[in-house]
């Protein structure tokens, strides 16, 4: 874990996520966000979590990015390609960053390095997924299968 | 060198505010969403850097509320694309300033 490693990878994500934001059209913006979950991915690799990075790849640019690129597809008759923009969003968006930078740069205890850490592997995952965090396991699990039967009612066809 | 933890913090508030962002200045309903993602996994990297950070060895509390956040996220993903498409096939929009039918 170095600062040009860090300083690189944070300079594509913001820059994918800014395109994410503020392009026009919607289908580069849903690349863009594909691209920007990638460097979250990369991210989470650097801090030595590397199967949050492999969750995230596979759920957020294998699953979610494909979703919104089908919503898309499926939405895009009749709407206008033209928007206008909210400035007052911007405002409060750089009034919110401002804040957070401010807190963040002002609490010395968050000035600390990383300490020595032994690698987090699968199998300790796994055992403490299945021992301390079984509850929670299976209520996500639940939630999920609630959700996914909540999208398909919500576009089903009325007969 | 290392990077310190306010590094981390200060990158997950600028993808915060991006977010913020598209979730509030865009009209498109699949961007208020696209918006609603990029905040989740900023405090995504909060969590995991926390841990990262904090006092060694311990639990992997960071990381397995990360996963769990991850899961929800993508529930919650499903349902709100598939309320994008209920709304345009009721309302042939996505523009959610015209989906005012509530408004007093």
């Amino acid at each position: 874990m170095n600062n040009v490693a860090l300083v690189s990878i944070a300079i594509v994500t913001l820059a994918a996520a800014l395109a994410a934001a503020l392009l026009p059209q919607l289908m580069r913006a849903a690349l863009s966000l594909a691209l920007t979950f990638v460097g979250v991915a990369a991210f989470y690799v650097l801090l030595g979590a590397e199967f949050v990075g492999l969750v995230q790849i596979f759920v957020y640019v294998g699953a979610v990015a494909v979703l919104i690129v089908f919503t898309i597809l499926l939405t895009r008759r009749g709407t206008k390609a033209a928007e206008h923009f909210k400035w007052s969003g911007a405002l409060i968006a750089i009034a919110v960053f401002a804040g957070l930078v401010w807190a963040i740069l002002n609490t010395p205890a968050l000035a600390i390095t990383a300490p020595a850490i032994q690698p987090l592997n699968v199998k300790r995952i796994g055992e403490v997924l299945l021992t301390d965090y079984v509850w929670p396991l299976q209520c996500v699990g639940l939630l999920l299968t609630a959700a996914l039967i909540g999208a398909l009612v919500l576009v089903m066809e009325e007969k | 060198m290392t990077p310190t933890l306010q590094l981390f913090l200060i990158i997950s508030a600028a993808l915060f505010s991006i977010g913020l962002l598209a979730a509030l200045s865009r009209r498109h309903a699949i961007f208020v969403l696209i918006g609603i993602e990029m905040m989740l996994a900023a405090a995504n990297i909060n969590f995991v850097a926390f841990w990262r950070f904090g006092p060694q060895p311990q639990e992997p509390t960071g990381v397995m509320i990360a996963i769990f956040a991850i899961a929800i996220a993508a529930a919650e993903a499903a349902v709100g694309l598939a309320l994008v498409i209920a709304v345009y096939r009721h309302y042939r929009t996505t523009d959610i300033d015209q989906l005012n039918q509530l408004r007093g």
